[in-house]
Formats: structure tokens, C-alpha cells, sequence
């Protein structure tokens, strides 16, 4: 038992200091966000209209939710990478149980994909979004158990992928409907009935409900609603990962 | 004692008998060599045994452990060099050896064992350099060093010199031959260079198709074919054939005033050759001896040459597998 938690601790690490080696990927994964706060959430500020608040201040749990999908999601189909580049039968014929580092994966890309959160929140607040310092141990609880949940959910689906081709067909077909589905852009309230429904469906949609109560206090969907499907998507997500994973032969 | 046994061995992928019915024992101490072309099922039977493929019917032990029901065991037997690098590129050598030490639970002496095993495949200089900029040789010398690292019984090696130069290739050989003599460690390597498996196998299992069709030492299995062969070229070929008869060299083949002589001890029966040509006044323009390479064995048995296989199977095996993952 010790050693499987001390292969969980390596491979987090791994994952910690791949990251920050990749020096380009740290500073492009702010690209994004940024372009999105800085001219969607001010170029938008005076068309939108949502009441009690502005519009940089109700997008901003919405993009602090799409950089840790992103981030996660990332994080686990290098599984792919890794077994492009070899270093998976290192870890498939090691004494180690696979959902150790399925677990030693989540836990890694998570901080990861928190790091990138906690800077982008930073940029946020330098924009002008009201964030509360007292917010913040909470959210970064709530943060932890979504990125585990999408990391897991990027491994379970790139133990499935043979090569880095199916990563874009992820990209297009789930990742971006996730995140334009998920009421990150705009208040569900207002959204044609369909879209609702299918928002619903969403993972997604609870993060950012959930990230948006925590932030500013309010939110269309009653908190515990929010946490209880993290919480479910993030132990079905991780089975998942730890199932797939378990099946890979090579 | 032997280290690994395997019974009625299968691996059937749809219908394509990758490895057929393979029984065979490793001894513990020895170099055990599996020779045979690309796709003959090396790296198949490799893979079974180091609990990567589950085998389809058959069962096999690894240091007394079964490998379908006891994996985890036999994988905390065992260091693995793939055929393919299995380095995390991104991380310095210490760190791809210490996430693997991590992995297998060594805690104790770290330091002092990483510095041991980097010595042995002399990286010691490079230790905090990030594995990108290694080349081919280092990273397969840092694989070696990353599957000793947990002082497994069995080294299996797959193909580890394929695509080296010929320097590195001997240098490899040497820390392969170090960890028998030092270690008196078990070594079971695939291969198809067959002076590879010549050079450094105590004992050599040639494989096609999924089947062993012959296993024995170097040695014994070139003499297997009986001997040498030395031939003359010669003007008087049929003369010189029967004078040689008479002195009970058989004759093997003759053609182009060449004639081709199977003898024991080659090279010291080429002085009697030309003298005897000499004492009967026949001019004799150039002698050439030929001893077997375990080429020519796998020739005998298969009908083939070792090298002649190379290309189409490698093709074949990956137009399988691609219809297979499909």
C-alpha cells in the first residue's frame, strides 16, 4: 500500500514538472483565456445586459471553468503522447497498480490545471472582475474536484484513441460543445428550451453554476444541485479512467 | 534451476498464430537469445512475458511466478528494455529513474544504487541531463541502466542494438556481458542480428512463424550442419574433386571450375588442400573458406535466409496490426 501511494506521489510530480519544463505551454494556455476576458468581457460589457451584475464579472467562473477543462482534459490525453513516445509500457509493466496512476494522473494534471485557474483568476481581477480573496479556499476545493473529473475523463478517452489523430474529433465534437453548452458565455435562463436541456447534460454547466455561486453568491442552479453532479461526474469520470486504462494491452 | 519455463505457449491474434505452441526453460545465469526475423513473434512471446499480452492459451512462469496469475510478482521480478524508447523524454535521467524506483517501491540506498547502475552503462556525466538531448545509444544504455535498477532476476531485452552503430552496438554488448559475469544475472534478449546472438547468447532459440524450430547453443547449432565448407577454384575442378576423394574429403557441389568441400575444422585443412593440388600439378587461383553463421542455420531449417525475410514480414506484421487495431 505504501509503495502504490508512492508511485501516486511520482507520477504527480511527473506530471508537475513536465509542465513547468514546457515553459511555452505555461504561457500559452493564458493566451486563450485572456483574449477571451479581455475582448469578449470588455468588448461585450455594454451590449450585454444581465441583471445585478456586469458581464466581465459573469463570464469570468464561466472562463475559469473552460481553462480547467482545457487544462485537464489536456492532461490526460497525453496518455496518447505517452504512448507515442513509448513511456506508457514503462508504467504498464511496473509493479504498480494502473489505478494508482490513473489517480497519481488526476491528482498531477488537476494541480496543474489549478495553476493555470489561480493565474487566469489573477489576470481576471487585474481586468477589473470582483473576486473575493474569501472566496478562494472554497474554490479551490471546488477547482480540484473538477479538474480531477476532466483529467480523468481526457485519460479514459485516450486509452480508447490509438494516435494523436482523434484528439482534434475530441477537441471539435466534445470539448468545445462542453464549453459553449455550458452557460459560460451566457445565462441559461434566457436560452431557447432545447439548449437548456441539452446544457443540462452538460458536466460542465455545474462547474461553472458551481464556480459562479462561490465567486458572487448567486447562481440559477442551488448549490448542493451543483456539487452533488461534480461530485458524481467526478467518481464516473474516474472509474472510467481506471477502467480503460486497466484494458490497455500495449 | 530454471528461472523461466513456458508451456504450450499461444498467442492468436484473429486467426494469425503470432506465437504457436511455444515450450521452452531459461536457465537461471544464462544469456538466452531468441533469434528470428522481424515478425516472427519475438516481441509477441517477449511481451507475454513480461504480463504486457495476455497469452491466449498456454502458461508460463517467470522466477516461479505464473504470469496470468501472479503479474504482479513477475513484473517485481523483472527489468524490461523495450524495443521501442520508453523514456519520459522530458524529465533529466535521474528523474526517469527515480519516477521508476518510485514505481517499483526501492526506497533505500537510492542515491547509491542510481549511481551504481549509471556507472555500470557509463552515464554518470549526464545524470541531470534531460533525456531530449541524448542520443540513440545513450537512452538505450539509460534503459538498461532504469531495468536494473530494482535488481530484478531476469533482464529482458528486446532488440536492444537495433538501430545503433556499430560502436555502441559492441559497447552494449560488453554491459551485457558485465551483468552475467558481475551479477550472474538471467538474460533473455530478442534479436534478428544473428552475430549479435552469435556474440554474446549462451544459448540461442531460433523462431519463425510463432514456433521454435531450433534451440541450442551457438555453437553446437552451427555444427549442426557439419562444418565448414572450402572451395577451391580451380582449372581442373573434377581432378582435384577426385584426388580429394581419395584422401576422404567429401565433395559437396560443383560448378564454374569451383568445387565446394564440406570439412570439420576448416581452416586447418586449407594447407592440405593446396598441397595435395600442388603435389598433383593442379593450378589452383583462389580457395575460400566459409564457416556457418547461425544465418546458415536458420537457412537449413527454414529455407531462408534470415535477411531475405527482413522486409516483407516487418510490412506484413504492421499492415496486420493496422488491420487489427482497426
Amino acid at each position: 500500500m505504501n509503495h502504490e501511494i508512492s508511485a501516486v506521489i511520482a507520477i504527480w510530480k511527473r506530471e508537475i514538472i513536465r509542465f513547468f519544463r514546457a515553459k511555452s505551454r505555461v504561457i500559452g494556455t493564458l493566451g486563450f483565456p485572456f483574449f477571451f476576458l479581455a475582448v469578449l468581457g470588455t468588448g461585450l460589457n455594454s451590449v450585454m445586459d444581465i441583471p445585478g451584475t456586469n458581464y466581465l464579472d459573469f463570464m469570468t467562473p464561466g472562463i475559469l471553468a473552460m481553462v480547467l477543462m482545457f487544462g485537464s482534459v489536456f492532461s490526460g490525453v497525453i496518455v496518447i503522447m505517452d504512448r507515442q513516445f513509448g513511456f506508457l509500457k514503462e508504467t504498464l509493466v511496473a509493479p504498480v497498480n494502473r489505478a494508482s496512476i490513473v489517480i497519481g494522473k488526476s491528482l498531477g494534471g488537476a494541480t496543474t490545471a489549478m495553476f493555470q485557474g489561480v493565474l487566469m483568476l489573477a489576470v481576471a481581477s487585474l481586468l477589473g472582475a470582483n473576486i473575493s480573496l474569501e472566496s478562494m479556499p472554497v474554490l479551490l476545493v471546488l477547482m480540484m474536484l473538477v479538474s480531477s473529473a476532466f483529467v480523468s475523463l481526457g485519460t479514459a478517452i485516450a486509452s480508447l484513441m490509438e494516435d494523436m489523430h482523434g484528439f482534434q474529433l475530441v477537441m471539435n465534437f466534445l470539448v468545445m460543445p462542453m464549453f459553449f453548452l455550458s452557460g459560460a458565455l451566457f445565462p441559461l435562463e434566457h436560452a431557447p428550451e432545447i439548449l437548456r436541456l441539452v446544457s443540462y447534460a452538460d458536466p460542465l454547466t455545474y462547474a461553472v453554476e458551481a464556480f459562479r455561486f462561490t465567486i458572487s453568491g448567486s447562481s440559477q442552479l442551488p448549490i448542493a444541485a451543483s456539487l452533488g453532479v461534480i461530485c458524481a461526474f467526478l467518481g464516473a469520470s474516474t472509474f472510467a479512467a481506471a477502467y480503460t486504462f486497466s484494458r490497455i494491452e500495449e | 534451476m530454471k528461472i523461466i519455463e513456458t508451456s504450450e505457449l499461444v498467442k492468436d491474434y484473429n486467426g494469425l498464430k503470432a506465437v504457436d505452441h511455444v515450450s521452452v526453460d531459461v536457465s537461471g545465469g544464462e544469456i538466452f537469445g531468441l533469434l528470428g526475423p522481424n515478425g516472427a513473434g519475438k516481441t509477441t512471446l517477449l511481451s507475454m512475458l513480461v504480463t504486457m499480452r495476455r497469452p491466449t492459451s498456454g502458461s508460463a512462469s517467470v522466477n516461479g511466478f505464473d504470469i496470468s496469475s501472479e503479474p504482479g510478482k513477475v513484473r517485481k521480478s523483472i527489468g524490461v528494455v523495450f524495443q521501442d524508447p520508453s523514456l519520459d523524454e522530458e524529465l533529466t535521467a535521474y528523474e526517469n529513474l527515480e519516477l521508476h524506483a518510485a514505481m517499483y517501491g526501492e526506497k533505500e540506498d537510492l542515491n547509491k544504487r542510481i549511481g551504481e547502475v549509471v556507472s555500470l552503462v557509463g552515464l554518470e556525466d549526464r545524470l541531470h541531463g534531460i533525456v531530449k538531448t541524448f542520443s540513440g545509444g545513450m537512452r538505450r544504455r539509460l534503459e538498461i541502466a532504469r531495468g536494473l535498477l530494482h535488481r530484478p532476476a531476469v533482464l529482458f531485452l528486446d532488440e536492444p542494438t537495433l538501430g545503433l552503430d556499430p560502436q555502441t552496438r559492441a559497447a552494449i554488448w560488453e554491459y551485457i556481458r558485465k551483468l552475467k559475469k558481475e551479477y550472474g544475472m538471467t538474460i533473455v534478449m530478442t534479436t534478428h542480428y544473428m552475430e549479435e546472438a552469435d556474440h554474446i547468447c549462451d544459448r540461442v532459440a531460433i523462431i519463425d512463424h510463432g514456433k521454435i524450430i531450433a534451440l541450442d547453443t551457438p555453437v553446437k547449432l552451427k555444427d549442426s550442419l557439419g562444418g565448414d565448407t572450402i572451395t577451391v577454384e580451380t582449372p581442373k575442378a573434377k581432378q582435384l574433386a577426385a584426388e580429394l576423394e581419395k584422401e576422404g574429403v567429401a565433395e559437396c557441389s560443383r560448378h564454374d571450375g569451383k568445387v565446394t568441400f564440406c570439412v570439420k575444422a576448416g581452416e586447418k585443412r586449407i594447407p592440405e588442400v593446396v598441397g595435395l593440388a600442388k603435389d598433383k600439378h593442379i593450378g589452383v587461383i583462389s580457395v575460400v573458406l566459409h564457416k556457418p553463421t547461425l544465418d546458415d542455420v536458420f537457412l537449413h531449417y527454414t529455407g531462408k535466409t534470415i535477411r531475405e525475410e527482413n522486409g516483407t514480414a516487418r510490412d506484413s506484421i504492421r499492415m496486420r496490426r493496422r488491420a487489427m487495431h482497426r
